[in-house]
């Protein structure tokens, strides 16, 4: 089996966006779209699951809510509660208003961070990273529809071409 | 056109009809005289509240109990033996003197015993005053809980008013389709504005025993009586009957004013062959929004901060314009999805839905913010003249102070946070009922505690304002909503509301 792809460039998000809906509805599985800025609605188009980021960051903020909250805990009220200006250590609750910043704080910033930080596992960047992009024209204002050829090279280049690309090209890739 | 359903208006003729009587039964049962009081006072004997065992209970052990409740143990071991003698006439009124002497004067312990010496050689006149005191609070009763709701319905139209303005002002895409619902619940902004300015002259004539503003009262600015208030006397300048009466009307003449020709611009607009009332209206929400956060504040002092008038707090304008500001958005998504449910907004979809949602839960937390900073400033520094607001609040209201937390910030965070939640109709609406509540518990925190003090509940009088003026509220608002179509033809930003799409 090659491992042979179509690229399909295009020059306007709008006939990407009806080439995207037609090669759905010729059932061509879309192996990526490379584009020079957000499309919107390219994600729905293209039928991408949506995020779940942010569910990760409501997690990761009641991480840091409770980490916070365990250290203020642990450090001013269990391992040295003095009288600091008359401010009432015997409990948590007693004092917790004077903690709410840094639980607030704790909360955003580990939300924030970890959820940028998956972002980037997830989308696999860091410094360093080979970049991926198969044309560099896609950067600039070009798009570029991928699609795995797996029957009629020439029924497919011909589909493509009448979906409105500018340029098709069929690419071995490793 | 919408039509007024015969069920809704019946619905809010009932409502209006049980709130009057609701009030009604609140005026007659208030005493009439400090004999009623004492009677009631003897009746809750048996009652369930600590606050009453404690005022009539005859032992030493009350002293131990004053003493916890007031924090400063050691203060009283040493007062004790004093204690005894006098506790039989140690009342509520009382333990809230020495709660905020202690507070205040902790150190102060001389000052502790000079207190109880007074209050021995005058125990007599104590028990008399303190009468007079709760008197005067079961008077202020049925008057404060009709307060609460007349405010409360007047600023959530107040509110809206507010959020129509920036929407014209911000040229905001998504919102014309809404407009009219908008300007329906506006329209409840002259009958409540009218019911309350009536309230409020009620109360600076004193009529049927309205003593909610104590500064009104004349004598306590007078050098000469026995209820001279110093700190009331140096902001007469302010605090004066004629004022605040002139100041009220200004202000609500205005906001009426505004309202009226927003409204008939918006009409206008209907029918108009160019832009012009659009315009009108874009250049009078800009004078609007200068003209009512300088008239919001003075009227958060006036309506609301002035029932405490030895306390103050610089961001209290701010919080109340929170409160009623959130809600008012609540009641625009309500009003809306009920309009929807009926099949009368068909160009409304689950995005207008979504950004009102959004409004409701982003204003929620910013009052939450509001709320933590004027209290955890006031919390921290501990300030005797600032932090007997909150004294008060904490230990006589403290389920309806903390309550209203859960129903203002962590029900709304926690359900209004999901994209997916925002865009369903019951959970928007149970979301929008749980806002509404808890930011009437928040008025009633903010009027009852110097109005009526320990002696708050929410039953008849409270239930039956709450009911009479929603029932007003619902007519007035369906009624206006009648007069006019549900969509704003001419406005130029109408194709792309219709087309909103998030």
């Amino acid at each position: 089996m090659s491992n042979k792809v179509i690229h399909a460039i295009y020059n306007d998000d709008d006939v990407l966006m009806d080439a995207v809906k037609q090669t759905r509805a010729a059932h061509h599985h879309i192996e990526e779209i490379y584009t020079p800025f957000p499309v919107h609605g390219l994600d729905k188009a293209m039928g991408l699951a949506p995020t779940r980021l942010a569910i990760c960051a409501f997690i990761y903020g009641l991480v840091g809510l409770s980490i916070y909250t365990a250290l203020m805990n642990f450090v001013m009220i269990n391992d040295w509660p003095q009288d600091i200006g008359g401010k009432p250590s015997f409990s948590y609750i007693d004092n917790m208003p004077a903690f709410v910043p840094i639980m607030f704080e704790g909360t955003v910033f580990f939300a924030a961070h970890l959820m940028v930080i998956t972002f980037y596992m997830r989308s696999k960047l860091w410094p360093f990273k080979q970049a991926e992009n198969p044309d560099v024209r896609t950067t600039d204002d070009h798009f570029l529809m991928e699609v795995g050829i797996h029957g009629n090279e020439e029924e497919l280049v011909s589909f493509f071409t009448s979906t409105g690309a500018v340029e098709v090209k069929v690419v071995e890739k490793h | 056109m919408y039509t007024f359903s015969s069920k809704l208006k019946t619905f809010s003729f009932v409502l209006m009809i049980l709130g009057a009587i609701g009030i009604g039964i609140g005026f007659m049962a208030a005493p009439k005289t400090i004999e009623d009081v004492e009677k009631l006072l003897a009746d809750s004997h048996h009652g369930h509240e600590a606050a009453h065992v404690e005022k009539v209970a005859p032992h030493a052990a009350d002293a131990h109990v004053v003493a916890d409740t007031v924090k400063a143990a050691e203060t009283h071991v040493a007062d004790s033996t004093h204690a005894e003698a006098h506790v039989a006439v140690d009342t509520a009124a009382h333990a809230v003197d020495t709660t905020v002497a202690a507070v205040a004067e902790a150190p102060a312990h001389t000052d502790n015993h000079d207190t109880h010496a007074k209050a021995d050689a005058h125990s007599h006149d104590d028990h008399k005053a303190h009468l007079e005191h709760v008197l005067h609070q079961l008077q202020n009763k049925p008057w404060a809980a009709l307060y609460v709701a007349c405010i409360f319905f007047m600023l959530i139209s107040v509110g809206v008013l507010a959020f129509y303005a920036i929407q014209y002002a911000a040229q905001a895409g998504w919102s014309p389709i809404l407009f009219r619902v908008m300007e329906g619940i506006t329209s409840y902004l002259l009958p409540g504005s009218i019911i309350f300015f009536i309230f409020l002259v009620a109360a600076g004539m004193h009529w049927g025993h309205n003593h909610l503003f104590v500064w009104m009262d004349p004598e306590v600015v007078n050098p000469e009586s026995v209820k001279f208030d110093k700190l009331i006397f140096l902001k007469k300048g302010w605090l004066s009957v004629g004022r605040f009466l002139a100041t009220a009307a200004i202000i609500l003449v205005v906001w009426n004013f505004v309202r009226f020709k927003f409204r008939q611009n918006s009409l206008a607009q209907d029918s108009a062959e160019d832009n012009a009332p659009y315009k009108k209206n874009f250049k009078l929400a800009a004078f609007f929004l200068v003209f009512f956060i300088v008239s919001e504040s003075i009227m958060s002092w006036d309506w609301i901060m002035s029932v405490d008038p030895h306390w103050y707090s610089t961001l209290f304008g701010w919080y109340v314009f929170a409160s009623f500001f959130v809600s008012g958005i609540t009641v625009i998504a309500m009003i809306t999805l009920y309009l929807k449910s009926k099949g009368y907004l068909e160009h409304v979809n689950t995005s207008h839905i979504h950004d009102l949602a959004k409004f409701m839960f982003g204003i929620s937390i910013f009052w939450t913010y509001l709320w933590f900073s004027q209290f955890m400033l006031i919390w921290y520094s501990n300030i005797p003249e600032e932090v007997t607001y909150f004294v008060t609040r904490i230990e006589h209201y403290k389920l309806p102070f903390f309550g209203m937390l859960a129903l203002n910030f962590i029900f709304p965070l926690l359900i209004l946070i999901n994209t997916d939640f925002k865009r369903l109709t019951w959970i928007v609406v149970m979301a929008g009922i749980v806002i509404l509540f808890g930011h009437y518990i928040d008025f009633f925190n903010m009027i009852m505690p110097a109005t009526v003090g320990d002696q708050w509940f929410i039953g008849i009088p409270e239930i039956g304002a709450l009911m009479f003026f929603l029932g007003l509220f619902i007519f007035v608002v369906f009624t206006a909503l009648t007069k006019a179509p549900l969509v704003p033809k001419g406005n130029p930003f109408i194709e792309e509301s219709k087309h909103f799409h998030y």
